[in-house]
Formats: structure tokens, C-alpha cells, sequence
């Protein structure tokens, strides 16, 4: 009888509990939130889609309505990845996410024919040249957002992987092998 | 020429100091031996029956644990923390407890204790000591039933035949109870203060240098002080633990027990009773510096050793148990990542607070 | 209420003078006992890297084809922190490329290749009869076009370390000869055969710092070299040399400066701001062999030793050396090399292979055995903390490494990541084996990676405000002189409607 009356009270007290947070989850609901303006802040504005949202707000808006994880932008990275899920207090597991590999545009110097397509769609002008002069692209500068492949009309343009150096080598996390190739090695170049 | 050479891209320290994690664990069953033996002999063949289900149990739950979690036994296995668990498990335990006191409290050491945590280095509480309490909560008929000291291959112990009935199917099968068993000396100072009967007429039967030794009534980890104390004096000389969790901890149940003695030495034990009697010792040493469950920096140690004395001290005196050590460790346990929080060694160049250390202009260049 | 009480808890537990550490095993005495080989014969090449240094690559000045004398300038520095290169022999230039850096990575970097001619033939030096008549000023500059970095393995100019001694008026100049590594005698020997040398040096520093005292720290296992060196500071009351308990790392500068002076240099601040400088004997030695003989940085004292090496030994070998000639001289034995180590086993970094050249900041190569070597079975943490109380800048490794491994790197560096200083006492301690120092090395450059990375996502957006302004400002002109062309039309035609009108 105790055992009964302790389940029948608990499961009184739950659902009128339940019923309360869903009132005011409906009644309550905060409309408009500048969590929206805040998100945009955040985001490259680069509008590139590479998040398949037609641009930041909408992939913003889309994070605000939880619609998107916290690592949808590419070109973010996850150091976006982690202010984002920081502003809206998600956990962020990373160990899941792949770290794209940094793209950067090349311009093959061959077929280019200087017709001033690329830098014209190019979002942050990383793309330098003068009508029938060779175009040439600033890597700091380029965002790998590939506008400037799809209006090509030599395929001169290719997305390539950004070089290794001393200057941007990195240690790699503990407990993976090294390749058996390390990039960049001309073995036997010294002997 | 090198090139058969199969070179991994690792980073500095390419030396490494000769310790291992099994090394270490065979230095505490090393130092924790003597007394072992020497409680072994004291009870006989039900001890080391009870003792070595414990054990055996004890590897036998991890390697169903990690079976279960998908990853390889032997290596773990191989580290000799679950030997080590069990063995401290069965150190707590009253020497001729049935077989399944045993395989319980090993099963609850090693599942609920470490292995829910995610094993090795994961736990918050100390896993013998959570073993040893929840058994005592829930058997405290079993645990709490001491046998007399009987020698092995002494006139009254029994022979090894016996022994199987005493851990198979309970002390009674042996002879009258009252005749075989008594209290510890902790238990029947709490009883008799509960009948108003005061210090020293209490203890008058009392043999320090006996309790001191180790001939007398209790677990394993209760009996000998001295082969206990001897065992962490050890360890402290090997460096496996630090000095600051057991020499808190004595201090602090030292001086505690000091002042009411001195006070009113009819009603409160002497120190020198509090550090022979009971496991305080052996908490000191071996389970209160457990490195999983205790503080990283030496000042945290300090107060967790000193709050785990004051615990015991406290639970012995005015609790309800008349010993106090387990629901001591594991209250200190569960206070750990807090200490921790708080208690940071001062990095380099920085204040305790983290901000860089101020030019103190005195010590400064000669600036012009 | 801490900090109320923290007077007493460092009085209880430290700074005290020295803090954390390791006494690790030494490994010296294979080499310690040998001279210093000088037959080590000439490379027929050299490969000299244009970057030996911390700050700004050298920029060459010799073309391929030209013949050199040692010591003539190979590439000048560029800027206030950056060192030249000298030519390490006499030959001819064949080459200037990228080739393989002596690094963990052993990416290219631009490379100058010498092939010698066999006669080692210097260029022409003027002596300089009494240096302590120079003006500070000119020491410096002197040291700086020597080339001279700091040999202790941080190849800082040594130069600019002069100058910002001489600015902030140091009260002690400070002379690292701790040589604290493990297997590392190239500083024991040095000291030993050169002691009179290196105090030479140290006076002349003194004097580019205009300083009145210098203190020499050696670690009391290396009694020859502490007799040696007290011996040629005798006549110089200025100088001191001090024994200094062994105990690695005790010649971490900023370890060192606790334990002579009692202060602590504030994180991110220079040792200088103290009124203390440090610098490396091997330093003392080159400015030494700079100033009295106008001898530029082109050789130095290498190590070779470990398990593997048959005639362990120092040498003193050209800058651009390769490794591999180095290893055949002392007979290093491939079948039994797990690893090689360019630095001490502490803090060294393993090298991919030995086609690489020594350079200023090769202290030693050691060819170790897979019985030398930390074992690399992993195993969990068991929270032993003695990671804790080994590490001389006092951060809790066992949790930052926990953090780094769960990619929690914002908490790494709240618990100090940046204040780590790789000195590997963390993961030779590590009863589990836990390659800490690793952990803290990705976690460093993951967490540069990212600063750069948000650096480059505001260049972005600034890139992009640009553009779109530009191309607002485009569309308005366009649309003016649209505007204006057809206003002007119109006043065309009402004019000539007016003409009209008035025929």
C-alpha cells in the first residue's frame, strides 16, 4: 500500500511538473533572440555555403533553432566550432570532428588566360591580376571557398592542400604513427 | 644506412626513470606482506582460505569487467592493481568471515568501486575502503564477528579440514561462539563506555605491547602496528608514497586524542591506544595515500591526511561504529577534487593567484 | 583566506631555491673522460642552413660557383633578432636550396652547400690587441656579426641579449654551465680544457654589459671542470665560480636564477627586467675566440654518445657537418639504433634520419638502444602525481594532459599550458608512460594554430567589408555618372530643342 501511494504521488508530481515547464516553455518563449546577431558575429561572413545554408545568418539562425551542430562551418574550424558551442552552453565533443584539411586555390599558369572571372566573385579579393595578365592567388588570404573554380572557363584553378613548412609544422597528437612518407622529405637530397 | 631503422616521431623525455606502475604495486604488496604473514599465522588456515578467495575473486571480477568492456585483460591484469585491491580488501575484513564475505566485498571493490568509474585512475573513492563499508552496512553480523588468535598449528586452531567448514559454511560449525571470538579492543571500549564504565578499569586486561605486535583480535590491517608502520616507513623510504598523507593523518589523531586524554582520561583513550588499535595504521599508510583517491600537491595532502584524522578521531569517539577509518577515507574521497580545485602549486614567475609575480624595484636592475 | 596563508605554505613547501626535478640517470662518463677529438676529418661538403638561430632567416650573399674562405660571410642578418652565417671551411659554393632541416619534421629549409676544398684556409682576421678598450657598443656589435647565438640549445643572438643587459643595467651576469642533460659533456670538456678561454669571454661580456659581477654555476658532478674554472677566475675578483647541486633541469635559465639570486623572473617578462642575464660557457667560449681572434661562430662542440655509439666521444666539428659523417667517425652501430636524439634525452627531439647537418644549437646527437629508451606502452594515469612534484614551473601535468587528451585545450592552458617549458622531468618520471611533453607540445600548437586561425577569420571579414564597400562604392559612381551622362543628354537636347526653336 506505502509502495503504492509513493509511486501514484511521485508520478502526480511529475506530470503536473512537466505540464508546468511545457506551459511555460509555450507561454514564455522568448521570440526574437539576439543570440542570432551574436552567432553572425562569429561567423567568417563569407556567405561561401560551404555550411550548406545559403549564408551566415541563415546558418546562424539555423545554430540558434538547434537545426545545426556547433561544427557546421568549414572554414571555422574548431576554434569557430568551440566559441559557438561556448555562446549557446552546448557540449562540443571534437574528438569526433575531422579537422578539414586546409585548402588553398592555386592557379595553374598554363591555361590561365587572364579573363578576370575569378577575382571578381572572389569574397576576399585574394585573387590579384589585370585583364590578360596572369592571376595569381594570395594564400594568406584565400578561404578555399571555391567560387572562383566554378566560374572558370579554363579549369585553371585548383584547390590544393596548404604546404607544410618549418613555420606552420605542428606536433601531432600522442599515439599516431608517423607516416611512412613525411611530407616534403627529398630523401637522399643530401648525400 | 639507417634506414632499416624505424624511427617513431616522439618527443623528449627519451629516458624514462625506472618505475613502472606493477613496480609500484609490488612495492606496497611487498611492504604490506609482513603484516600479512603475521596475521596469517595468528588466525590460520580460515584466514588464508578467506584470503586468497578475495584475491583470486578480485582478478576474476576485473577480468570479467574488461571481458565485458571489449578491452584486453591480460595487460591490465598484468599491472597487479586488482591483486593489490583484493588483497586490501581481504586486509579489512574479519579473519574467518565466510567465502562469500570475501567474494562480495571484492566484487564490490572491483565493479562498483573502479571498474564503473572506467578502471584503473578513474575512481573517486578508494575501493577497498567502499567495500569494507558497504559490507559492514550490510553483513554487520559477519563483520563484526572476531576470531580469537589462534596460532597456526597451535593446540585450538583448526586443522585445515576445519578450516574448509569455517569459510565454507560459517564459524559456528566450530565450536561454541562465545568461546572462539571476542571484540576488538575498539569494540569493547565503545560497548563498555555505553554502559558507563570508565577508563582505565576498562582496559585493565589490556596489553599494549601485545595490541602493538599484533596479538590480538581484528582484521588483518587491524592487528599489527608495528609490521604495518614498519611497511609504510618503507614505502616512504622508497619514495612510492609521501610522507604528508600518514604523518597528518598520526599527527592529527595524535594531538586530538592527546588533549581529551588529557582532559578527561576516563572517558577518552589515550593516543597511545588510538594508533595501535584498529586500522589506523594501516589507513595511514596504505590506503589513505592511495594515489587515485588523494590530493596531487603536497599541501593538499597535508589536509586531507589531517581532515581524515580528525574524521576517524571524531566517528571513534562519539559515532556510532566504533571504528571509523573506512567512512573516514571515503568522506576525505569524496573532498578530494575539491581540495584539488583549490590547492594548485604556485607556477613559476606567477602569484598564487596566476597573475605574473611583481618586479620588486629593490631587486631590480640598476634601471636609471 | 589563501592568500593569507600562503607566506607559511611556501615557507613550508618551497619556492625554497630549487623546485621539482629529477636526478635522472647521467650516462657521462664514456665521454666525460676523453678530450675533446680535434681529428675529426674535413666533410667534403657542408650544409649550412640559413636559419640557425631564434628570429629572422639569414639572407645569402654569395652566389653558387663563388669560391669562400672560412669565416667569410655567407648570409647577413636581416633585422634587430636574427644572426649571420659564416663559411665553416674553404671551397666553393654549389649549391643554395632547400634541403632537410636537423628538426622532428625534417622539412626543407634554405640551405647553403659548401664544397670544401680541403684546405680549411681562414680569411683574413685582424687581431684585436685589447677588446676591454672597445666601447660596449662595439662589443655587441662585434658579437653580432660574429654570428654568435646562445649555445645552450635556445640560439638566441647573443647580441641582443648583450644590448638589452647593457639597457636595463644587469646587476649579475649569470654563466650557465649546469650541463644538466643526461649523456651531454660537450660543456664539462670545454670547461675542463678551455677554462681560461671561457673566462676571457665572460670578462668581455661583462664588459659589452658594462657588469661588475659574474657568477659561474656548475653542477657539482663535474669537479674537474669547477677546479678548472675556479682556477683561471682566480685572478678576476669580479667572477665567482659556484657549484650547484645536480639536479635536472638546474640549468633551465630561470631554475638557475632562482637558485643563485633567490628571485623569480615574472612570466613574461626577461630575466634582464630582474637586473640578471644568463648565458651558456660555450657562449663565453665564442665570444672568446670572436673578439681576441676575430674568429666568426663557425664550429662548435658536438656530443656523440648513447648505447649505440661504439667510440663515444665530443668533437669539434664545422657548423653544416652531416650527422651521418659524424656517426661513421664514431662508429655508431645502425642495427642497434632505436632512436636518435639531436640535444640531451630530456628535451632533445628525435630525428627521422641522420642526413642532417649539426648547427649552432647541436649540443650532441645520441644514437640510443631500444634499452636506453622510455618504454612507449602506455598506460592510464594512476594519478601518482609525481609529475607534480617533479615539475620546476609547478603546473599539474597529469591534468593537463587528461584535458589535452579530451581536446579540453582552453583548460590546458587555464592550468598553465603556457607556461610549460618542455623540460621532460614530467614524462621521465611517468610510472605509466605517458609522453606528457608530447601531449603539451601538440596542445601549444594546436592552440597557436587556432589564434591563427581566428586571426585569419578577422582578416576575412576585414577583407570582406573592404570589398563590399568597394563594391558599393563602384555601384553609387556608376550610378552618378549614369545619372550625370543622362542629365547631360538632356540639357544636350533641351539646348538643342532651344536652338531649334530660336531658327
Amino acid at each position: 500500500m506505502y509502495v503504492l501511494s509513493a509511486i501514484i504521488s511521485l508520478t502526480l508530481l511529475g506530470l503536473v511538473l512537466g505540464l508546468l515547464l511545457g506551459i511555460a516553455a509555450k507561454y514564455l518563449k522568448v521570440e526574437s533572440s539576439p543570440i542570432v546577431d551574436e552567432l553572425e558575429a562569429l561567423m567568417p561572413g563569407s556567405q561561401c555555403g560551404q555550411c550548406g545554408f545559403p549564408g551566415c545568418r541563415p546558418a546562424a539562425e539555423a545554430l540558434a533553432a538547434g537545426q545545426a551542430p556547433a561544427t557546421l562551418c568549414p572554414p571555422g574550424g574548431s576554434a569557430l566550432a568551440e566559441q559557438i558551442a561556448a555562446l549557446l552552453g552546448m557540449d562540443l565533443d571534437l574528438n569526433d570532428v575531422k579537422e578539414p584539411e586546409a585548402l588553398v586555390a592555386r592557379v595553374s599558369e598554363a591555361t590561365c588566360t587572364g579573363c578576370t572571372r575569378c577575382f571578381k566573385v572572389c569574397p576576399t579579393d585574394a585573387i590579384v591580376g589585370a585583364p590578360k595578365q596572369i592571376h595569381a592567388v594570395v594564400a594568406d588570404a584565400c578561404i578555399a571557398c571555391e567560387k572562383c573554380i566554378a566560374v572558370c572557363p579554363t579549369e585553371c584553378l585548383q584547390m590544393q592542400p596548404v604546404e607544410v613548412t618549418l613555420r606552420n609544422w605542428r606536433w601531432p597528437k600522442p599515439a599516431q604513427e608517423l607516416p611512412a612518407h613525411l611530407p616534403g622529405i627529398r630523401s637522399n637530397a643530401l648525400c | 644506412m639507417m634506414s632499416a631503422i624505424k624511427l617513431k616521431m616522439s618527443s623528449g623525455a627519451h629516458a624514462g626513470a625506472n618505475i613502472t606502475v606493477n613496480r609500484i604495486m609490488v612495492q606496497v604488496m611487498l611492504a604490506i606482506a609482513p603484516a600479512t604473514a603475521l596475521g596469517l599465522l595468528c588466525f590460520g588456515w580460515p584466514a588464508l582460505n578467506l584470503f586468497v578467495i578475495t584475491v583470486l575473486s578480485a582478478v576474476l571480477f576485473e577480468a570479467c569487467c574488461l571481458r565485458l568492456a571489449g578491452r584486453a585483460a591480460k595487460p591490465v591484469l598484468l599491472d597487479g592493481s586488482a591483486i593489490l585491491t583484493g588483497w586490501l580488501v581481504a586486509m579489512t575484513l574479519p579473519p574467518w568471515a565466510p567465502w562469500w564475505i570475501g567474494v562480495v566485498g571484492s566484487g564490490i571493490a572491483i565493479i562498483l568501486g573502479k571498474q564503473v568509474y572506467g578502471g584503473l585512475g578513474q575512481n573517486l573513492f578508494n575501493p577497498a575502503m567502499l567495500a569494507r563499508v558497504a559490507l559492514l552496512i550490510s553483513f554487520p553480523i559477519e563483520m563484526t564477528t572476531w576470531a580469537n588468535v589462534t596460532p597456526l598449528f597451535s593446540a585450538h586452531a583448526p586443522n585445515l579440514a576445519e578450516s574448509w567448514a569455517i569459510t565454507f559454511s560459517g564459524i559456528a560449525g566450530f565450536g561454541p561462539i562465545d568461546a572462539t571470538t571476542g571484540a576488538t579492543t575498539l569494540g569493547f571500549v565503545k560497548t563498555e563506555f555505553s554502559q558507563n564504565r570508565v577508563l582505565p578499569g576498562i582496559l585493565s586486561d589490556y596489553s599494549g605491547v601485545l595490541d602493538f605486535i599484533g596479538w590480538t583480535r581484528g582484521s588483518l590491517g587491524e592487528t599489527s602496528a608495528l609490521l604495518l608502520g614498519l611497511g609504510g616507513v618503507w614505502l616512504i623510504r622508497k619514495g612510492v608514497i609521501q610522507w604528508h598523507i600518514p604523518v597528518a593523518l598520526l599527527a592529527t589523531v595524535t594531538v586530538l586524542s592527546g588533549l581529551c586524554h588529557w582532559s578527561d582520561s576516563q572517558h577518552y583513550l589515550s593516543p597511545f591506544v588510538h594508533l595501535n588499535s584498529g586500522a589506523l595504521i594501516c589507513v595511514a599508510f596504505f590506503i589513505a595515500t592511495d594515489y587515485v583517491t588523494s590530493p596531487n600537491t603536497p599541501a593538499g595532502q597535508l589536509i586531507f591526511g589531517a581532515g581524515c584524522g580528525l574524521l576517524i578521531f571524531v566517528i571513534r569517539t562519539w559515532g556510532a561504529y566504533p571504528e571509523g577509518t573506512g567512512f573516514a577515507v571515503l568522506l576525505m574521497n569524496s573532498a578530494t577534487p575539491l581540495i584539488d580545485h583549490y590547492i594548485k602549486p604556485r607556477i613559476y614567475g606567477r602569484n598564487r593567484s596566476g597573475k605574473p609575480i611583481e618586479i620588486d624595484p629593490g631587486k631590480q636592475g640598476r634601471k636609471s | 583566506m589563501l592568500s593569507l596563508l600562503s607566506p607559511w605554505i611556501d615557507a613550508a613547501f618551497g619556492p625554497g631555491r630549487i623546485r621539482g626535478g629529477v636526478h635522472a640517470e647521467e650516462h657521462k662518463s664514456a665521454t666525460a673522460a676523453l678530450p675533446i677529438a680535434t681529428d675529426f676529418p674535413l666533410p667534403k661538403r657542408l650544409y649550412v642552413p640559413v636559419q640557425q638561430h631564434v628570429g629572422k632567416p639569414a639572407e645569402p650573399v654569395i652566389k653558387v660557383g663563388e669560391h669562400v674562405l672560412k669565416g667569410q660571410l655567407l648570409a647577413h642578418s636581416q633585422g634587430l633578432v636574427s644572426a649571420p652565417v659564416h663559411a665553416p671551411s674553404s671551397g666553393t659554393i654549389i649549391d643554395v636550396n632547400e634541403y632537410p632541416a636537423p628538426h622532428p619534421s625534417a622539412l626543407p629549409i634554405r640551405t647553403i652547400v659548401l664544397e670544401t676544398d680541403g684546405k680549411d684556409e681562414w680569411q683574413q682576421h685582424t687581431l684585436i690587441a685589447d677588446p676591454f678598450a672597445l666601447s660596449p657598443e662595439d662589443i655587441s656589435l662585434r658579437v653580432g656579426t660574429a654570428g654568435i647565438v646562445g649555445l645552450g640549445g635556445a640560439t638566441f643572438p647573443t647580441a641582443v641579449k648583450l644590448n638589452m643587459g647593457r639597457e636595463n643595467r644587469i646587476h649579475t651576469l649569470l654563466i650557465n654551465g649546469a650541463e644538466c642533460e643526461p649523456y651531454l659533456t660537450c660543456d664539462d670538456r670545454l670547461m675542463r680544457e678551455r677554462a681560461e678561454n671561457i673566462i676571457d669571454g665572460v670578462r668581455i661580456m661583462l664588459h659589452g654589459m658594462e657588469t661588475s659581477r659574474a657568477i659561474v654555476a656548475i653542477e657539482d658532478n663535474k669537479p674537474e671542470a669547477f677546479a678548472a674554472m675556479q682556477a683561471a677566475a682566480l685572478p678576476y675578483p669580479q667572477l665567482t665560480v659556484q657549484q650547484i647541486p645536480t639536479r635536472y633541469p638546474m640549468g633551465w635559465d630561470r631554475q638557475l636564477i632562482r637558485y643563485i639570486t633567490g628571485m623569480e623572473v615574472p612570466v613574461g617578462s626577461r630575466s634582464s627586467e630582474i637586473g640578471v642575464t644568463i648565458h651558456n660557457i660555450g657562449t663565453a667560449y665564442a665570444v672568446h675566440k670572436a673578439l681576441r681572434h676575430g674568429q666568426p661562430l663557425v664550429s662548435r662542440i658536438v656530443t656523440v654518445s648513447g648505447g649505440a655509439v661504439v667510440k663515444p666521444m665530443n668533437i669539434e666539428v664545422p657548423l653544416g657537418t652531416l650527422i651521418s659523417d659524424l656517426f661513421n667517425f664514431c662508429h655508431v652501430r645502425p642495427d642497434i639504433t632505436a632512436r636518435i636524439v639531436m640535444g640531451g634525452p630530456m628535451m632533445g627531439d628525435a630525428l627521422p634520419h641522420i642526413n642532417l647537418p649539426v648547427v649552432k644549437a647541436t649540443s650532441g646527437i645520441l644514437a640510443l638502444t631500444q634499452d636506453e629508451l622510455k618504454s612507449a606502452d602506455e598506460q592510464p594515469c594512476i594519478r601518482c602525481a609525481r609529475c607534480v612534484s617533479v615539475c620546476p614551473a609547478g603546473l599539474l601535468p597529469l591534468d593537463m594532459a587528461n584535458n589535452i587528451r579530451n581536446n579540453q585545450l582552453d583548460a590546458a592552458v587555464d592550468l598553465g599550458l603556457k607556461d610549460c617549458i618542455s623540460c621532460g622531468s614530467c614524462s621521465y618520471i611517468c610510472p605509466s608512460n605517458i609522453p606528457l611533453v608530447h601531449y603539451f607540445k601538440y596542445a601549444s600548437g594546436e592552440v597557436m594554430a587556432r589564434q591563427q586561425a581566428q586571426h585569419k577569420s578577422e582578416q576575412t571579414k576585414r577583407l570582406m567589408n573592404d570589398r563590399n564597400a568597394r563594391m558599393e562604392r563602384i555601384a553609387r559612381q556608376q550610378q552618378e555618372e549614369e545619372a550625370a551622362r543622362l542629365a547631360a543628354k538632356a540639357e544636350r537636347e533641351r539646348q538643342k530643342a532651344e536652338q531649334e526653336a530660336l531658327v
